[in-house]
């Protein structure tokens, strides 16, 4: 496996579908491969960091208001 | 991580048991649907509009088109798929500069299926190089001694989504989807109506997007 083909397969082998035959070529080549494996380490961090960014949600007026409109909801 | 283990998978409720509920008018239920569920479609919404207020807006908005599609709601796609749904279409409405012309789904589809070249091409050597063909010619330096605090800094955060706004639509759904909020790949597939291998393609381009900015960012712009 090239380093060009390991960049262009990283999303099916961090998402768990890339073919068996082809996860193994992926980790021959990551295990000899010093700047695939940064790359690899890097989707990682990518990904990880994505998941701790943090939103928030609608205010409590806007809350209460749902539930409000909610209740006449229920009652029709 | 194995590679394996999805990013942040949660746990399913017992839906029918809850649409059920909100049917019976259970104030509560109602109450822990919108608590579980206005932080991300805060953040769906506010990735179709320019400000807070009008992303509470479509918000809200949505909500209320929830209970009155309730009684019709089949429960044969999940019920945060179809929170997707109603949430996107409210948030787009209010964005005035959409192409309402072109559903919401068929922009992601043909997205999906349109042709880009490989992330990172110029950073190999060519195939026909002679000592390192395909080789890696630019290296990616390993980011494992940048401290932790860093890592999950405001400041990441914010680069972060930076480069997701620049994204195209069906990238930043995918992205917001599966990464940022974790979803199941697929709930995301469900909530997008596309394939497993579209949505792949789609994550994949949005995930070189965003490491390219962290990139930038972490190792200062050394490399263009």
């Amino acid at each position: 496996m090239s380093c060009r083909e390991l960049v262009a397969l990283v999303t099916e082998y961090l998402e768990g579908t890339l073919p068996r035959f082809e996860r193994l070529r992926f980790e021959r080549h990551v295990a000899v491969c010093p700047p695939c494996r940064a790359h690899l380490d890097q989707m990682r961090e990518t990904i990880r960091a994505s998941g701790a960014i943090t939103e928030e949600s609608i205010s409590p007026s806007a809350r209460d208001d749902l539930l409000e409109a909610f209740a006449d909801w229920s009652e029709r | 991580m194995e590679p394996h283990a999805p990013v942040g998978e949660r746990t399913p409720v017992d839906e029918s048991a809850l649409v059920e509920a909100l049917r019976r008018g259970d104030r509560d239920a109602f109450a822990t649907l919108v608590d579980a569920n206005s932080r991300w479609m805060m953040r769906i919404a506010l990735s179709h509009v320019s400000s807070r207020a009008s992303a509470e807006d479509a918000v809200q908005e949505a909500w209320l088109r929830c209970l009155r599609g309730l009684d019709g709601f089949q429960g044969r796609s999940a019920l945060k798929s179809w929170l997707f749904v109603i949430v996107t279409n409210c948030a787009r409405r209010r964005a005035e500069h959409d192409s309402r012309s072109v559903p919401f789904s068929e922009l992601v589809r043909r997205e999906a299926e349109s042709v880009e070249p490989e992330p990172l091409e110029d950073r190999f050597f060519d195939d026909s190089h002679r000592r390192w063909p395909g080789a890696w010619s630019t290296f990616s330096h390993g980011w494992e001694a940048l401290p932790e605090q860093r890592l999950l800094a405001r400041e990441v955060a914010g680069r972060i989504e930076c480069a997701a706004s620049r994204l195209s639509e069906g990238q930043r759904a995918v992205f917001l989807l599966r990464d940022v909020e974790g979803w199941s790949s697929e709930d995301v597939c469900n909530a997008l109506e596309i394939s497993g291998s579209n949505q792949r393609v789609l994550l994949h381009r949005a995930r070189h997007a965003i490491r390219a900015e962290l990139e930038e960012y972490l190792e200062g712009g050394e490399q263009s």
